[in-house]
């Protein structure tokens, strides 16, 4: 439209809201930066008590004694590694599963309304999970899975002692259960994402189109996969109401999953009510949410440095 | 006569009443292989997209070890019939095929679809390699297929790239990503992908398109030497492509096949005034 060549004046310039548009995305990119620091800021300052009295033991320790002031972080990390590990493992199998059904295998119509449903299920507030798992699963757990499992896999330390039905293996299908739509809705986007042509290549080739969705379509959208599972990595070390309903908020490191343990994030909700400010009680509990900050950022560091890795294997 | 000119505007074409006067009746005498050199054959094909019909009747014959070009202006379905050869077009929902395709005499139509497109390859319009390694790449049909037992996968992969002229140009860097080729480079690995598999027929469907001229020509001097060990069937925009490179040609129009021809008659002297306006400029 513009017939001269010469370039526009200000005002058309601002008219055109270049600047006006780069300041406030900056702003908005910068309170994110903000807020973590802000975040980082407070949690180390607020934990200077313990931090000075307990030092690096405090990872290691092992004993929590709100009383004698004697406190270790121990069980609540193994606690939250372990919930966290066991609800990937059961989660990442059927998320990817039934996204690429899904994806590539359900017709159109089928797959918008199941995935409606589990977007439905990614909203669900955490409490009403924690109920489902006091009231549905623990009952199913005691009187099938669990003697069942026991029944065969009782030669493994994971499964051995009595089980009271809240415990670390509760906590962790309950987990499981609640991650599985992150997993499903971000997967079923990528895979559904990738080009009609990397499909098309395959099966022009004599390929199946199973073959296609798992040698082709899957290895295309790894990358974005791995994000998906991540994020609801994320969620479960971090999630609290349904995890302290059910695994049963013993501070304590067994090696059987059927025993009852604790988390960061239950502990942290449990006990601060019952602490004053500024007393050592609170301030571990401060330290403690530093911990499980330094877990989140280890381990989407440990992620990134994996997904990298692959890209740079594959080239 | 008004037949002919009725067609010949686009939009009066695309009238219900205009596909009645397309199909004749299958040729009486079904000796459609009295010449040995046919290995394609379609007969009255008819292909759905839900209800819009995309093509009218087609039956046209490939020889074997020529080069057929099909030519025509955008959405005349050339390509949709490219893609039925392999049955690729069956990946799209809601679509449907009537009338036959035979391979060396067989209905593709019944035949197990993964053997057939591993008999019958194809190059898509624009360069789709794996993001994987070029060996990868060259290797993955031979992987699917089970093919590697025979010769050692190495031997393959080089002879492909050789077959399509990429090899002196990878030679160096085989376990590189595919995607760090030029677009030409890529769209020649597609090639050496195809024939890896070592394919009777090739369909290319506008292999050139994404390409600048300098591709575009090794990709046709490619053909040329392509043409002795498999039979290739080439979809292309570019009408001197067609006159350059096909040993036949068809024009189709508006999802029907106008003219079929040897590639000197049609662009020389071609029977039917539509084809003649495409080639000259006229319209498309």
């Amino acid at each position: 439209m513009a017939t001269t060549a010469t370039s526009p004046s200000l005002p058309q310039r601002l008219r055109a809201g270049d600047p006006v548009a780069h300041t406030l995305t900056g702003m908005a990119a910068s309170f994110i930066l903000a807020i973590t620091a802000l975040l980082l800021y407070h949690l180390w300052t607020g934990s200077a008590l313990p931090r000075a009295e307990f030092g690096w033991g405090f990872l290691t320790g092992s004993s929590w004694d709100p009383v004698a002031e004697k406190f270790g972080a121990l069980p609540f990390i193994y606690g939250t590694v372990m919930t966290s590990l066991l609800a990937l493992l059961i989660a990442v199998p059927v998320g990817l599963g039934c996204a690429i059904f899904l994806a590539e295998l359900a017709p159109r119509g089928a797959s918008d309304a199941l995935t409606f449903t589990i977007e439905l299920l990614a909203a669900v507030p955490s409490v009403i999970y924690g109920l489902l798992g006091i009231f549905l699963l623990v009952p199913i757990l005691q009187t099938t899975v669990v003697p069942a499992l026991v029944a065969v896999f009782g030669f493994l330390p994971i499964f051995q002692g009595p089980f009271q039905g809240v415990s670390v293996f509760s906590a962790g299908i309950i987990l499981a259960i609640m991650i599985v739509p992150f997993i499903v809705s971000v997967s079923r986007e990528i895979l559904l994402a990738v080009p009609q042509d990397q499909r098309e290549a395959a099966l022009a080739l004599g390929a199946t189109s199973w073959e296609t969705t798992w040698k082709v379509v899957v290895p295309y959208a790894l990358t974005g996969i791995f994000g998906s599972v991540f994020l609801a990595l994320a969620r479960a070390l971090g999630e609290t109401m349904a995890v302290t309903m059910v695994i049963g908020n013993k501070p304590e490191v067994s090696s059987s999953l059927l025993a009852p343990g604790y988390s960061i994030a239950a502990v942290i909700a449990n006990e601060w009510a019952e602490t004053s400010s500024g007393a050592m009680h609170q301030q571990v509990l401060i330290e403690l949410g530093l911990v499980l900050f330094a877990l989140t950022v280890v381990i989407n560091g440990v992620a990134r440095l994996l997904i990298l890795s692959m890209k740079g294997g594959k080239k | 006569m008004t037949a002919k000119i009725d067609t010949m505007s686009p939009i009066r074409a695309r009238e219900p009443e205009a596909q009645n006067n397309v199909t004749p009746a299958p040729p009486p005498g079904e000796t459609p292989f009295a010449n040995s050199t046919i290995k394609l054959q379609a007969e009255h094909l008819n292909f759905y997209y839900g209800d819009f019909q995309a093509l009218h009747g087609i039956s046209l014959k490939v020889k074997e070890k020529q080069i057929t070009a099909l030519i025509g202006p955008s959405g005349c379905g050339k390509s949709t019939f490219l893609r039925t050869i392999n049955r690729i077009s069956e990946t799209i929902r809601h679509t449907r095929v009537e009338g036959h395709i035979r391979l060396d005499g067989a209905d593709i139509l019944k035949m197990d679809v993964t053997s057939l497109r591993r008999r019958v390859g194809m190059v898509f319009q624009r360069p789709n390699p794996f993001p994987k390694s070029i060996f990868e790449n060259v290797a993955y049909g031979v992987r699917v297929n089970g093919l590697d037992k025979k010769t050692p996968l190495a031997e393959t992969v080089e002879k492909s790239l050789k077959r399509a002229a990429l090899w002196e140009e990878v030679k160096d860097k085989l376990h590189d990503s595919a995607l760090a080729l030029s677009g030409g480079q890529q769209q020649r690995l597609c090639i050496a992908r195809a024939l890896a598999v070592d394919p009777e027929v090739l369909l290319l469907d506008e292999p050139c398109s994404a390409l600048d001229p300098i591709a575009t020509a090794k990709i046709e001097d490619l053909l040329f030497a392509l043409k002795s060990q498999c039979t290739i069937v080439i979809v292309t925009h570019n009408m001197q492509q067609a006159a350059r490179t096909a040993d036949d040609t068809g024009f189709f129009l508006l999802g029907k096949l106008i003219e079929f021809d040897r590639t000197e008659v049609m662009f020389r002297k071609p029977s039917e005034k539509q084809t003649e306006d495409y080639i000259t400029g006229r319209f498309g």
